[in-house]
């Protein structure tokens, strides 16, 4: 017999610190997959965000970079413009890169930097502890909106892959999510489209992977799953919002 | 020999950071330090360098972050309200460990404050450049020449010790015409910067440039060795300019714009007969204490001028500690004291009226 | 033919591969507690096992490998 799936050379030993059946660790190991399939390791530099992945840099085996709240797409932007030939990857979640970090996603994409963002909706803030992102649903209740997510009062959702798909600089705008075998493996060519897209030199590329967050939704890992098939995959619908090069409106 | 040139303060200092080998500017407009990033914006593609405006003060110095990871001299340019922006920057930059070129060129404020020259940063810059415990080297040039000379220090410095260097300028200084010599382009090579992240090229251990660190003794460990660092740096870094100062009864402490002020009074005095002095801090952090001190037994009294409420004053009275009565005269909000207004300041403290 | 292998020390016991596996052959080891705490997965009936990787592509700590 032979081994057909282990660790990916690209993350370390360290174990993730993610709470039982978060996702993020799913998406981490396929970002690692995906720099060993394209063989980058070497030259690729990750910059990792504030929230729940502020850890990432102790997992992947490339260079890493940790950066300010929100800020992902500005650091990156400077290792861009000093790295000509290096891989620029960056991992936020929705409070760094649809809230905070806004400003930044919307001109890092609209200048079409050459880089890859990994970006994880989970509809909530993980790490503070379950507060109201900028994702989270009309009706959600989470630590800061404990009667159900008025959007009189608190706005509604940003659905960002329908946003970015706008803007002239965005090569590849893709929703995945990861909650089935089927998922993950058309996760993983997204991601790995993103990265090649990098290195063809087209521009922005942006992944986002519609995620869960049992400890903070109040459900086994398994019930979130079922959550986000639910509730969240109505609202943001899979699917390639933008591909400049096999063409793309959604699905 | 290379020769002297007319330019404004704005300019002459963003080709003598060209000459002292940064390819990296990012920037966003604010008057009135424009001219450092419209000059930059003609140069670096010529040369091969990046120009970026950024979206934000905060954007632009987050790319400052990201260049500086990857090993690259870099610079940014504001004015006080955008330096307030990008204060958390610097606070990551010192936190991570990472050399940068910041430049300040002075309004009023707070607030939006004004656009005429102003010193009423101080504080922000040797105190609170962003939040947890740090310093970064703090320059304050008061001539054309001298903001071109300081630049390559600053950039060496601050890669030396692996920290954020600024040049506190002003409005006055940096639209300001003077003739200078502009710097020969460096030949020398930059330092090695085996922490960057530029790739394990060659499978060398992964780089990580951060500044989190969740165990408080771990951080309060890396804290001590920076303060260590800083201690180095007090001893061996301080610059003041001693003017008239060995016999000087009444001493002038005064910076950048305003010490060009008190010097023209100080020369009024000295014709006059009182026996008058000025010392020139030229590096604000570290403080010249030493300076400072050296002047303290010849004085009978000691003036601080600066065009604000008075915040170098702290660090003078810290230095006399006490010794010698220490006195402050300032405008502020963009009011440029006069010569003679610092004259009478001088004759007052020296009996003379 | 397929073999899997579980990190139990690096497992959480979260059931993304007792509910991903087609055979229903894995399951957490109720009389086990690992370093962490947690009742680790382990496969319950290895002879059937067709190493199919599902349990590897949902396990969110990358504590499998799978032989085929």
């Amino acid at each position: 017999m032979a081994v057909v799936f282990k660790k990916p050379h690209a993350l370390t030993d360290a174990p993730f610190h993610y709470c039982p059946g978060c996702t993020h660790g799913i998406v981490h190991r396929l970002v690692a997959e995906v720099i060993d399939e394209l063989g980058i390791e070497e030259k690729t530099v990750g910059v990792a965000p504030v929230g729940c992945s502020v850890f990432a840099y102790n997992y992947f085996n490339c260079d890493m970079v940790e950066a300010s709240h929100g800020r992902a797409p500005a650091v990156a932007t400077g290792l861009r413009r000093s790295l000509p030939d290096g891989v620029i990857f960056t991992y936020q979640g929705d409070g760094d890169l649809a809230a905070i970090g806004t400003a930044e996603t919307v001109h890092a994409a609209t200048r079409g930097e050459n880089i890859t963002v990994i970006f994880i909706n989970n509809a909530i803030y993980g790490m503070t502890g379950g507060q109201m992102a900028p994702t989270s649903l009309p009706g959600q209740v989470t630590q800061t909106t404990p009667y159900g997510r008025d959007v009189k009062i608190a706005g509604n959702p940003v659905r960002v892959c329908e946003m970015l798909a706008t803007l002239d600089g965005v090569a590849l705008a893709q929703r995945v999510t990861v909650d089935c075998v089927k998922n993950v493996n058309i996760a993983k060519k997204a991601i790995k489209k993103a990265f090649q897209y990098q290195m063809e030199g087209l521009g922005y590329s942006i992944v986002e992977v519609v995620s869960t967050c049992p400890t903070n939704w109040g459900l086994s890992p398994i019930e979130a799953l079922g959550w986000l098939r639910e509730n969240m995959l109505p609202y943001y619908p899979l699917g390639v919002y933008k591909d400049i090069k096999e063409g793309g409106e959604n699905k | 020999m290379a020769e002297k040139v007319l330019m404004k303060g704005n300019e002459a200092l963003a080709e003598a950071a060209i000459a002292a080998g940064c390819r990296h500017f990012f920037g966003y407009p604010i008057t009135p330090q424009t001219e450092v990033a419209a000059y930059m914006s003609k140069r670096m593609p010529k040369i091969g360098g990046t120009y970026l405006q950024a979206e934000s003060e905060v954007a632009a110095i987050n790319m400052v972050y990201g260049a500086s990871s990857a090993g690259m001299r870099v610079m940014t340019s504001s004015s006080s309200p955008g330096i307030s922006l990008k204060s958390e920057g610097i606070s990551y930059l010192a936190g991570a460990d990472l050399p940068a070129l910041i430049i300040n060129v002075q309004r009023g404020g707070p607030g939006l404050g004004g656009i005429q020259p102003s010193q009423s940063d101080y504080w922000q810059a040797t105190r609170a450049t962003g939040h947890g415990d740090f310093h970064i080297l703090v320059f304050a040039p008061s001539t054309v020449q001298e903001m071109v000379d300081l630049v390559s220090e600053a950039f060496d410095l601050g890669d030396q010790y692996r920290m954020p260097a600024m040049i506190l300028s002003d409005g006055m200084l940096g639209q300001m015409m003077e003739p200078v010599v502009l710097p020969e382009a460096s030949d020398k090579p930059l330092p090695e910067k085996p922490w960057a992240t530029n790739g394990t090229r060659g499978g060398r251990p992964h780089n990580i440039i951060n500044s989190l660190y969740i165990t408080p003794a771990e951080l309060e460990q890396l804290v001590f060795e920076r303060f260590k660092k800083y201690d180095e740096i007090k001893e061996k870094h301080q610059k003041a300019e001693c003017y008239l100062t060995d016999d000087a009864e009444i001493v002038v402490v005064a910076y950048g714009a305003s010490s060009r002020i008190a010097r023209s009074a100080v020369n009024t005095a000295r014709e006059q007969g009182i026996k008058a002095g000025l010392i020139r801090p030229i590096t604000l952090w570290p403080f010249p204490d030493k300076a400072i001190k050296a002047a303290v037994p010849t004085a009978k009294q000691i003036l601080c001028v600066e065009m604000s409420m008075g915040q170098m004053v702290d660090d003078v009275r810290l230095a006399v500690n006490g010794a010698k009565p220490v006195s402050f005269y300032g405008r502020t909000g963009g009011v440029i004291p006069t010569p003679a207004e610092v004259l009478d300041q001088i004759k007052k403290l020296g009996g003379v009226e | 033919m397929g073999k899997i292998t579980i990190d139990e020390n690096v497992c959480k016991g979260c059931e993304m591969c007792v509910n991903a596996c087609p055979k229903k052959i894995i399951a957490l080891a109720k009389d086990k507690i690992n370093a962490k705490g947690y009742h680790p997965a382990q496969c319950i009936a290895p002879e059937q096992c067709v190493g199919c990787a599902a349990c590897a592509t949902m396990c969110p700590d990358v504590a499998i490998t799978v032989e085929r």
